[in-house]
């Protein structure tokens, strides 16, 4: 009798570690999904900066030194853990805003419909790797909160599972934005 | 994270009783009046149209919210900013990309629909992309995609079809009894169509409070503060939906294509009582929406 009891304790503590191990694998997995998102748009962003720079080039020539810095960030986009791409993409944000300062002084710069589009396009591509960003964060505290709740955080250790880190915005996105003329 | 999940669960259960009580509601009508009336074709008739409208209700009710609204379908290149925007709040929230609508109307609205994340839609009206502004626009199409992630859509679009239906047949048939079949009662020939119109003019009227507890009970006006609550968290900014909210129930436009079927669909009552007309008892049964006081305060709770 009393060997029946504890296999039948052992078999539903065996179940019960297995689903806690699935559930697991199921969200570790969601987080993986979701950095490979933000990678997507890293990429396209990637895709969008020579045609900007083309266009820009025709127009404004002497502003080389910018076009090189831009070049430089666009392949560190591409580069690293996520987290030194991330960093590469805030930079990179910051360079085309300089850029986008300078084709202020180029009207026919500035009226180019091509320019005016990739503007848009590269603005855009910042709101969805920001979009990424947030939904990749709230898949990391669903993944952090279940490996630390009572009682998964006795086995999550054991099994493997460590906890994710939050990418968290750069001090010039949390910045104040200075608007200068 | 427990609450959304059960929200789902529940918004499903729900849709398959609405369902089902609709069919049982329907046959046992059919079956009651063939026995009442002598009928005999007319308990057949009544599972048939059960079946085949619950069938439909499943597949094509989005189809048929977005038609009955006048909404057309739009690309990226139709309509840029909303597209991106869309596009945006997909992305934040892991769910696949809608179909997007627009309403031509002055009045500001929106909605969801379809009868899962991957069969979904939204459709706003033209008033809404005019005079709203980003962040307010970003607040309500957070909101709408809040009703596809936890399966509002699904049970609010059922319900334009099997309840709305009824409601729409039971105002058409008052009207018609009221004003139009007192005139004609002189024609011997209309008379027994006359008669027969009225007789179900009176059934349906008598069902009607009966049909709205339903829509009530199926419902619940909490998941328009449920949908609040989610789509601020999606864009972080619950100020933004707050004054979207603010400008769409202070608008005094009426939406022209609203009716009671699908007035439970829009983000807010798209229906406005005529002015100087006290609410009657009767048109606070049929509220489908929270008050928007209520919404709106407790938006800018979160806010702080």
């Amino acid at each position: 009798m009393g060997i029946w009891i504890a296999l039948g304790v052992v078999v539903v503590l065996g179940a019960l570690v297995v689903s806690m191990y699935n559930s697991l694998i199921t969200r570790r997995n969601r987080v993986q999904e979701a950095a490979s998102d933000i990678d997507v748009q890293l990429k396209r962003r990637y895709d969008l900066i020579p045609n900007l720079v083309n266009t820009v080039k025709g127009y404004a020539t002497h502003e080389r030194e910018l076009f090189e810095k831009v070049t430089a960030e666009r392949a560190a986009l591409v580069t690293g853990s996520t987290g030194d791409r991330i960093k590469a993409s805030n930079e990179l944000t910051e360079t085309l805003k300089s850029i986008f300062a300078v084709a202020e002084a180029y009207p026919d710069l500035k009226a180019n419909q091509n320019f005016l589009s990739l503007q848009a396009e590269l603005t855009d591509t910042q709101d969805k790797i920001m979009a990424a960003q947030r939904f990749y964060n709230s898949n990391v505290r669903d993944f952090n909160t279940a490996i630390q709740v009572f009682p998964t955080n006795l086995f999550a250790q054991l099994l493997g599972f460590s906890a994710f880190q939050f990418i968290e915005a750069t001090d010039t996105e949390t910045a104040n934005v200075e608007v200068k003329f | 994270m427990a609450t959304i999940y059960t929200h789902i669960s529940e918004n499903k259960w729900r849709s398959v009783l609405t369902m089902t009580v609709f069919v049982a509601l329907v046959i046992g009508l059919g079956y009651v009046f063939g026995v009442a009336l002598r009928l005999p074709w007319l308990l057949p008739l009544a599972i048939f149209v059960a079946i085949a409208q619950s069938f439909s209700a499943y597949w094509w009710s989005d189809k048929v919210a977005l038609a009955i609204s006048g909404a057309h379908e739009v690309d990226k290149a139709a309509a840029p900013e909303l597209y991106r925007i869309v596009e945006n709040i997909s992305i934040t929230s892991g769910l696949p990309m809608p179909r997007v609508y627009v309403i031509d109307d002055p009045s500001p609205n929106a909605f969801a629909t379809g009868r899962d994340p991957q069969h979904a839609a939204v459709a706003v009206t033209t008033g809404l992309l005019g005079k709203l502004d980003k962040p307010e626009l970003e607040g309500v199409l957070a909101h709408e995609f809040s009703h596809i992630g936890n399966y509002d859509i699904r049970l609010s679009s059922i319900i334009v079809i099997l309840v709305g239906f009824v409601v729409l047949m039971s105002d058409f048939f008052l009207r018609y009894t009221f004003w139009g079949g007192g005139r004609r009662s002189n024609n011997r020939d209309d008379g027994q169509v006359g008669m027969i119109l009225m007789l179900v003019g009176i059934v349906l009227a008598l069902l009607s409070p009966l049909i709205a507890t339903l829509m009530q009970l199926a419902i619940s006006r909490k998941r328009e503060l449920l949908a609040d609550a989610d789509g601020a968290l999606l864009t972080r900014n619950p100020n933004g939906l707050a004054d979207a909210l603010q400008k769409i129930t202070s608008d005094p436009q009426p939406l022209r294509s609203a009716n009671k079927a699908t007035a439970h669909l829009f983000i807010s009552s798209p229906l406005r009582d005529p002015e100087g007309k006290k609410r009657g008892f009767m048109a606070g049964l049929f509220d489908t929406h929270p008050d928007p006081a209520l919404r709106i305060a407790k938006l800018r709770e979160m806010a702080l």
